[in-house]
Order: structure tokens, then C-alpha cells, then sequence
């Protein structure tokens, strides 16, 4: 392993982020409380408690992971597009490492940086409503693997993209869409039956209902159900990345 | 320009290696029949065959399109290798990526930075990206030896276009690499920063790294390399000693500036091949320098015995341009 060179790149990634630490973690704090005022305070107040949580602490952990989940996508996705958009990139290519040294580097930092605004965002939300963590350990794995999977697929993205509108694209079309349905902010057993079983075929649901289970006890699905999704879709990720490096698609000609 | 050496004042090499009294016959670069055929079926190489030996200045000569760029990016792993094999220093660019790639410093041609960055901090990453640990004497010798020291803490969208290009050579030498390929070193910079990059070249040359450089500017390849390729449609036509490509294919002229304006050509002339200039005041005879006769004393005595008289004669050598559009033209 030229370990050498995952720390240069994963630093430049990390001194890239400090150097914009105002648009890094202002920008999700921010729009964190916007949501904490209006769905915790505003409309939350209305809400019947759900599974003996009140609505507040309730979408804490869903507020939490759809910003761990933009985050990790476009941290990722933008770290190996903008190389790629300025033709930096031709350096990491004719330097003497493999791909999983690349994927280490570019998605080790952008999991890092959103893992950090994950536990920012943690923080903040002490200050809006009371809740306890009942398992810490299995929350912080939840917080790392989603991070860590949906950095995998933000680089996938960022290989992908060829223009700046593409790097939006999945963020906004998708991964923002498929949260807010995924049980962010409401249990599905709120749904019609219906939009329940639709709704076990969003993969984020899965995200939301383990990490919901790591603070308060109650899930949408069984723990070892999202815990084995979450492991799923990064092999499935991982799979994707070794097709890339193997094929050179979009990197090598 | 601030910075910028002028190109007689030299400099400390940029690396501590002893200069090899003489270049060396080993092999740095091996390349053994290799073909490139991008997808869409262009075909960019066509069985290229090249050595370059350790310590030489080898310069890649062709026009836009002929296959240099894709030569330069086959060895150093941008893009894939389509047929044969390419080892540097002994070693597989694609089974022993590794140590091949380490012994390789690239200089693009486009000025491809990161705008935000130092230039202390982009050399320095260019230093761990190739799997060598942090050295700060070894970032400050490549940073002095290549004028950059002051600029150390500048942002790089901050310096001009030359600093940038010293920017990019600094990061390709901040691994130490064996062998350095600068793409187009000089392409679209003014004649100032090309002497510059003339020079520094120059003083990679006493530090006994090897250089290969590609170029369409046949000026530049005369000016430094020890030996040249020339190659067309992705095929190498040549490969060639500098000083022996010009001895070879080298012609010089003679022209002899007349007192009186000839009418025509005289007819014992007519073997020579000579050239009337339209204002019929001057004769131009080409010959081969390495022919075992010139032909010049013969036909010096047949203008005497015409009567024909002379106030001055001129030669002139074929520079390597001309050499190499021959090349290309007898492609075509």
C-alpha cells in the first residue's frame, strides 16, 4: 500500500474543506435549525408523540442522515470531478497508486467531512429538543458506514458527471427525494399499506429506520435488516468503483 | 518578469545527483511494438519501437495529432496500452505499475494546477502522491533550483503563466524521478519563458536525469536533444543522433551571387541542378554534404570557362524543419 500517497490525497481534501469552512458546516447547520424551528417546534408541538418519542427528538436522526447523505455525495462527488474538470487529475493517474488507494484518499475525506458535520448537526439539535442515544456504538457505526457508502456513490457520481449540472443532478433528482420519503421526518406505519410496501423498496428508509434505532429503540424494519442494507449497497458501490478502475471508463482512455 | 533567470547565469542543479560523464547505453525506456487504438477505432500509435537510454535528452518530433501525446500517456498510465509492452527501467508500466510510475516525473502540457493552492503545498503533495515521505530539503532544493523559492507561499492562480509552468516541473521532480517527459514544454509561451524552459532543461541535463520531450518547434528539439524522434500518423519514421539526422539528411546550399543577370542557365551546366533566381542575379546548387564530391570546385571552374562572374557565394545548411517536413511530406 503507498499509504504516501491516501494521506496526501485524503489531507488535500481535508485542507480543501478547512479552506471553505464556512460553506462545510455553516451551510447544514443552518438549514438543520431551519427545519428543527419548523417541523420540531412550529408543526411538531401538534404532533402526537411516535412510538413514546416526541416529534422533535423523533426526526432528529432522519435530519441527521439527509444531511449525511448530501453531504457524502457531493463531498465526494465534487473532490473527483473538480481534478477531472481542471485536468489535475492526470497526476493522481500517473502516480504509482492503485484504486483502492484513490477511493481511500478521495472518499476517506469526503466520508470524514460529513461524519464531522453529522456530529455538528448532532450537537445543534441539543439545543432545539431532549433526546437520549440508547446505543452510541451502533449510531456511530450507522453514522460511518452511511457515510462512508454514499461517498462511494458521490464518487461514482463525480466519474460520472460531465458538467457541473450533472453533479447536481443525482443529489437533487434522487438521494434528496428518496430521504424525505424514506421516513425522515414520519414512521411509515403512518402510510397507507400501500405506500408502506412502496416505501420498503427505498433504500434510504432502510438508513433512517437503523440510525433511528440506535436512538430511540423503534424502527421502521429490523436492525439487522438495515444494518445488512446499508452493508449491501456499499458492496454493491465498491462493485461498481472496481468496474471503473478495471475499465477505465470515463478515466482512462 | 520577476523571477526569471537570464539564460546564462546557472543555477544549482535541481537534483543531487552526480551528472553521468557520458550517457549511459542502459535502457531507461523500453517500448516494444506497442499499438494504440482508441474506442471509436481511431488508431493513435502504430507498432511504436523505441529505446531511450539513461541519461539522454530525447526529443519526440511530429506534428498536432501524430501519436506524442498518446506515447507519453501509454508510459506514464493515462491511458490503456492496446498491444505490446512498455518497461521503464526494467520494470512493466502495467504489471509493476508501482515501481515503474515512481521513477517517472510528467510534466503536462496544459498548465493544469490547483488554483488554491501554495506552490509549498502542491510540490509537497506531488512528493506524497508518488509514495515518498516528507522531505522539506528536498521541496526547497527543487524550489530554488527552479527560481520558485520566493513564491513559496503564493497561491498558484497568483503567478504567471511561466511560474506555473516552473510550478508543474517542480511537482514532477519532487519525487526525484529517473526519467522527467515534458509534453510541449514550450507550447504557446513567448520566446523569453521558451529560453527559459531551455535552460532549466539544461540544467536537468548535468543532474543526469533523462528527458524526453515533445515539441513541434523543430528549434527546440536542435537546441537540446541528444537524439530525436520523429514521428507522423503514429508511426515513428525515425529515430536518430541530432547531429548525425543532420549530417544525413542534411543538405546544404550554394548560392552564388552574380555580377551581370544571366539570360539562362549554360548548357554545360545542366548536370548540376542549378536554380535561376527570377531576377536572374543569383545561381543556387544543392549538393550532399557527405557525397565523396561536392561538385562546388568543378562547377566553380565551368563558370570561370563561361565567363560567367561573381561578387559573392553563400551556403546555407538545411535546419532540422526542413529535415522533418521532408520526413512528413515523404510520409504522405
Amino acid at each position: 500500500m503507498n499509504w504516501h500517497a491516501v494521506k496526501a490525497i485524503y489531507m488535500f481534501e481535508i485542507n480543501r474543506a478547512i479552506r471553505t469552512i464556512g460553506q462545510s458546516i455553516i451551510s447544514p447547520v443552518l438549514s438543520t435549525s431551519l427545519y428543527f424551528i419548523v417541523f420540531g417546534a412550529a408543526i411538531g408541538s401538534r404532533i402526537n408523540e411516535i412510538d413514546g418519542v416526541s416529534y422533535g427528538a423523533f426526526i432528529v436522526p432522519g435530519l441527521i442522515m439527509l444531511q449525511l447523505l448530501t453531504q457524502s455525495i457531493s463531498n465526494a462527488a465534487f473532490g473527483i470531478y473538480f481534478p477531472r474538470f481542471a485536468g489535475t487529475i492526470y497526476e493522481v493517474l500517473s502516480a504509482p497508486v492503485s484504486a483502492v488507494e484513490i477511493v481511500l484518499g478521495f472518499v476517506g475525506a469526503a466520508a470524514t467531512k460529513s461524519i464531522v458535520i453529522g456530529l455538528i448537526i448532532l450537537a445543534t439539535a441539543t439545543l432545539f429538543v431532549d433526546f437520549q442515544i440508547a446505543h452510541p456504538l451502533w449510531m456511530l457505526l450507522f453514522l460511518v458506514l452511511t457515510g462512508f457508502t454514499f461517498s462511494l456513490l458521490g464518487f461514482i457520481i463525480g466519474i460520472w458527471a460531465d458538467g457541473f449540472e450533472q453533479l447536481q443532478l443525482v443529489p437533487l433528482l434522487v438521494v434528496t427525494p428518496l430521504t424525505f420519503l424514506g421516513g425522515t421526518f414520519y414512521s411509515i406505519d403512518m402510510l397507507p399499506e400501500f405506500w408502506r410496501d412502496v416505501s420498503l423498496f427505498n433504500p434510504v428508509l432502510y438508513l433512517v429506520s437503523g440510525f433511528r434505532w440506535a436512538f430511540y429503540e423503534s424502527s421502521d424494519v429490523s436492525i439487522l435488516v438495515s444494518l445488512s442494507m446499508t452493508l449491501g449497497f456499499m458492496a454493491a458501490a465498491m462493485a461498481v468503483i472496481w468496474w471503473i478502475f478495471k475499465t477505465g471508463w470515463r478515466v482512462k482512455p | 518578469m520577476s523571477g526569471l533567470r537570464k539564460p546564462s547565469t546557472r543555477r544549482k542543479p535541481i537534483m543531487s545527483q552526480t551528472r553521468q560523464s557520458e550517457t549511459s547505453a542502459e535502457p531507461i525506456l523500453a517500448v516494444r511494438d506497442v499499438s494504440k487504438t482508441y474506442e471509436g477505432g481511431f488508431r493513435a500509435l502504430k507498432h511504436v519501437d523505441l529505446t531511450i537510454r539513461k541519461g539522454e535528452i530525447f526529443a519526440l518530433l511530429g506534428p498536432n495529432g501524430a501519436g506524442k501525446t498518446t506515447l507519453i500517456s501509454l508510459v506514464c498510465g493515462l491511458a490503456k496500452l492496446s498491444e505490446g509492452t512498455i518497461h521503464v527501467d526494467g520494470h512493466d508500466v502495467t504489471r509493476d505499475f508501482r515501481k515503474a510510475r515512481a521513477k517517472i516525473g510528467l510534466v503536462p502540457q496544459e498548465l493544469t494546477t490547483d488554483a488554491f493552492e501554495t506552490v509549498w503545498n502542491t510540490v509537497s503533495f506531488s512528493r506524497g502522491l508518488f509514495g515518498r515521505p516528507k522531505d522539506p530539503a528536498v521541496i526547497e532544493r527543487v524550489l530554488k533550483s527552479l527560481t520558485l523559492w520566493d513564491k513559496k507561499d503564493n497561491k498558484l492562480r497568483t503567478l504567471s503563466g511561466g511560474m506555473k509552468r516552473r510550478v508543474l516541473i517542480a511537482k514532477a521532480l519532487a519525487h526525484e524521478p529517473e526519467v522527467l517527459f515534458l509534453d510541449e514544454p514550450t507550447a504557446g509561451v513567448d520566446v523569453a519563458l521558451r529560453r527559459e524552459m531551455w535552460s532549466v532543461v539544461g540544467d536537468l541535463r548535468e543532474t543526469g536525469v533523462t528527458v524526453i520531450l515533445t515539441t513541434h518547434y523543430i528549434e527546440e528539439a536542435e537546441m537540446m536533444a541528444d537524439r530525436i524522434g520523429v514521428i507522423s500518423k503514429g508511426e515513428l519514421i525515425l529515430v536518430e543522433k541530432k547531429d548525425e539526422l543532420m549530417r544525413k539528411l542534411g543538405h546544404k546550399e550554394l548560392t552564388i551571387k552574380l555580377d551581370k543577370p544571366l539570360d539562362a542557365i549554360p548548357a554545360n551546366l545542366a548536370d548540376y541542378r542549378l536554380d535561376l533566381s527570377e531576377d536572374r542575379l543569383s545561381l543556387t546548387y544543392s549538393y550532399d554534404t557527405t557525397a565523396e564530391r561536392t561538385g562546388i570546385a568543378s562547377l566553380m571552374r565551368l563558370l570561370a570557362e563561361d565567363g560567367v562572374r561573381f561578387r559573392d557565394i553563400v551556403t546555407k545548411q538545411s535546419s532540422l524543419e526542413e529535415i522533418f517536413v521532408g520526413l512528413v511530406e515523404d510520409k504522405k
